[in-house]
């Protein structure tokens, strides 16, 4: 009992004297104190993590590799001299330059278009889900559809169905003509060594193909090699002069020799193609419609060039684009949802009067759409850029080995002086420090963005 | 005539959008396909052949990667690290964005400003001092120590975005929570934090994905006993080739958990990306 009265008296009701101000200020502390017990998690985090980080990488971007002798600025120009950073500094400057333009552009034009059809959720949620996958996994997707090998990478399979549709394939880029018949040009055909007339049946010699290698329906020459020649035609074969097994006659056509069907032949007469054959299964041509005279008989180039073998992605000069290409797939889903946000709150009587007076899509576009739009291409454009400039992983994981050093970007190659081998931690962090340079401006657009919506 | 015209436009925009759709698709096929092939098959001929021959098509790879200690290990630890990297940044996030939206404190406004300024501080920067530091305290090559770093360099996003959601709330609200001598604690967990919950769910989603899909962080602070599933296949892509029974299969595990959170909280996913995306 006594107790209740004692602290009553000494907490709760104040000495008359104590003023209704003293008891707000008392509050009002026990407020703050409230207060920085909520915020002082995060700031120690933020304060012992990030902020104390970057001061940290700036003090030693001034010290060389090991840490021991300040060396001034030399950090900042050796960037600048060292290839390889150089190199990343290049890259770094194709992506900024390259992937948002084409990824705003892009998003753009797809949620324009979207908005016409029905199906625009669906399309939008398949577009964006790659956002959920990780730069690994995009980066383990890519390698292999990058593939050079077009039996293998899905891009190189494309790019050589559609290659080989317009200009066809030559199936013996091996093969070589036996030199007493057949001479070679400078441009890889040949011509046989004796002229030959209507009436003839001639026999020409390869050498070079490896039985394997033969068509499937490939079949002997032998039987089609004595077949006679009606007036006014050129009949012949083209073979393998070479017997399996052995014991065959050079230049002469043995039994169980093959043909090589699929072979371009034509005759020339005066340095001009007059007529041109394919041989068949058993490497047999006929060139009818022939006057009389003699004719060089030719197998063109064609026949011999190497297989196309698709395009080269992750080589060097190719791999950086290749890179952004995993990329958009990657973010164009992003572009596209955000400015299809942004085109949702324009106001629709600007477009029905534009429409009402005639104006076509394309004007529309062009006139109201885009201008309305360019705050919010801004911003799609802006964060890009920041996301680009720190991009690792995707560059990380695509690059083989050998050209990891063509597609180097200031992330990676940071973490490589830093840590991958390089252990110059003093250039290390002043490539850090590069990184953070350059997206200060964005960070000035933050806070001014912030500063200014309180107001 | 002109709507001839029209109709005739609309059909080549809906071919062209199936198209890109197809593309889009195309990579994820390929992966899945690919996941389900042996190495030899790999090696000999793309994903595509198996269409043909689905004979090739079996779970041997996710099997024999189920008995894999390595592998389960990892995929066990990226949920050890993208849980608490999730709760402990809401958590931090919310009392901070609380703080900075209603409560008065000496240098708030400033603070606030150097938060919004951390928002696009890369985390590369932070690497090798952190790294230093977690030496010295032990916690280098830990799943602790990995958890820390992100949540650090989550904090400025998720205190700006929740400090802004909150700042949103109408102010009779909480003085009438007040004068019912509810205290701050009180008002925190059964005020704000239900009446924040949209923009709570937005943020750790945002947060999950970004830890769950992170390998550069965990490619310096985890050891091989601590590394999630990214670093883990990561060290195998030298072998490319050899192992892609091991990679295609792995690469999808990885990447169904987040598509099931997309497709599970699309609204919540789209709009933590979106407003995460100034990382």
């Amino acid at each position: 009992m006594t107790a209740t009265t004692l602290t009553k008296e000494k907490g709760a009701s104040p000495p008359p004297t104590a003023s209704l101000a003293d008891r707000a200020r008392r509050l009002r502390r026990r407020g703050r104190v409230v207060a920085l017990l909520f915020v002082f998690p995060a700031l120690l985090l933020l304060g012992a993590l990030v902020v104390y980080p970057v001061l940290f990488s700036v003090g030693r971007s001034f010290f060389d590799a090991s840490g021991t002798r300040f060396v001034g600025g030399d950090n900042y120009t050796e960037m600048f001299r060292d290839p390889a950073t150089l190199k990343a500094i290049r890259n770094t400057t194709i992506w900024v330059v390259v992937a948002p333009a084409l990824l705003t552009g892009l998003g753009l034009i797809l949620a324009v278009l979207v908005e016409k059809v029905r199906w625009a959720t669906a399309f939008k949620l398949l577009l964006f889900m790659p956002m959920a996958v990780s730069f690994l996994a995009a980066g383990i997707i890519f390698r292999l559809a990058y593939d050079e090998d077009p039996n293998k990478g899905v891009l190189n399979a494309a790019a050589v169905s559609v290659h080989d549709a317009f200009e066809g394939t030559s199936s013996y880029p091996t093969a070589r003509g036996r030199a007493e018949r057949l001479t070679q040009d400078h441009d890889g055909s040949y011509v046989t060594a004796s002229a030959a007339s209507p009436g003839d049946t001639v026999a020409l010699p390869m050498v070079g193909v490896l039985p394997k290698d033969l068509p499937k329906n490939a079949a002997p020459a032998h039987p089609a090699a004595g077949r006679k020649a009606a007036p006014g035609e050129l009949r012949g074969v083209v073979y393998l002069d070479f017997t399996p097994g052995g014991g065959g006659t050079r230049d002469k056509v043995d039994r169980g020799e093959s043909g090589l069907p699929g072979m371009k032949v034509e005759a020339l007469s005066g340095g001009r193609t007059v007529a041109s054959a394919t041989t068949a299964a058993d490497g047999s041509f006929r060139l009818a419609g022939l006057s009389a005279g003699s004719y060089t008989l030719k197998l063109p180039e064609s026949n011999f060039a190497p297989p196309y073998q698709g395009i080269s992605w992750l080589g060097p000069t190719l791999v950086t684009p290749a890179i952004i290409g995993a990329y958009l797939w990657i973010w164009t889903g992003f572009a596209m949802v955000l400015i299809g946000a942004g085109l949702s709150t324009l106001p629709r009587d600007a477009l029905e009067a534009a429409r009402m007076d005639g104006a076509n899509e394309w004007q529309i576009f062009r006139r109201i759409t885009v201008p309305l739009l360019a705050p919010v291409l801004t911003v799609v454009f802006v964060t890009l850029v920041i996301n680009v400039m720190k991009v690792f992983d995707l560059v990380y994981i695509i690059a083989p080995g050998p050209v990891q050093e063509d597609a180097t970007v200031l992330a990676t190659q940071m973490w490589l002086v830093s840590f991958g081998g390089g252990n110059n931690q003093g250039l290390g962090s002043a490539l850090g420090v590069l990184l953070l340079l350059l997206v200060i401006p964005a960070m000035v657009f933050n806070v001014r963005r912030f500063r200014r919506s309180q107001r | 005539m002109n709507a001839v015209r029209r109709g005739l436009g609309n059909g080549l925009v809906q071919a062209f959008l199936v198209v890109i759709g197809l593309v889009w698709l195309t990579p994820l096929a390929g992966l899945f396909v690919s996941s389900l092939r042996s190495a030899q098959d790999t090696a000999k001929g793309g994903w595509w052949t198996a269409l043909t021959s689905p004979g090739q098509l079996s779970f041997d790879n996710y099997s024999a990667l189920l008995k894999n200690a390595g592998m389960t290990q990892a995929f066990w630890n990226t949920v050890l690290i993208s849980v608490p990297a999730t709760v402990l940044v809401v958590v931090i996030a919310a009392l901070a964005g609380y703080a900075f939206a209603w409560l008065d404190f000496p240098l708030r406004e400033p603070l606030f400003l150097l938060v919004v300024a951390l928002l696009v501080v890369p985390v590369q920067i932070g690497l090798l001092p952190v790294a230093k530091l977690f030496g010295a305290l032990g916690l280098f090559g830990t799943i602790p120590g990995v958890v820390l770093f992100h949540v650090a360099y989550g904090l400025p996003f998720a205190v700006f975005l929740l400090r802004n959601y909150f700042a949103e709330m109408p102010k009779e609200m909480l003085e009438a929570a007040r004068m019912d001598g509810g205290s701050e604690w009180r008002i925190f967990t059964r005020l704000v934090l239900p009446v924040g919950r949209p923009a709570i769910a937005s943020l750790a989603i945002f947060q999950f994905l970004w830890v769950w899909n992170d390998m550069l962080v965990a490619l310096l602070f985890a050891d091989s006993s601590s590394q999630p599933l990214t670093v883990q296949l990561q060290s195998q892509i030298r072998q490319f080739g050899s192992n892609i029974d091991v990679l295609a299969p792995g690469a999808f595990l990885s990447l169904v958990v987040p598509v099931a959170v997309f497709f599970a909280f699309q609204r919540h996913f789209v709009q933590g990306v979106m407003a995460g995306s100034v990382k």
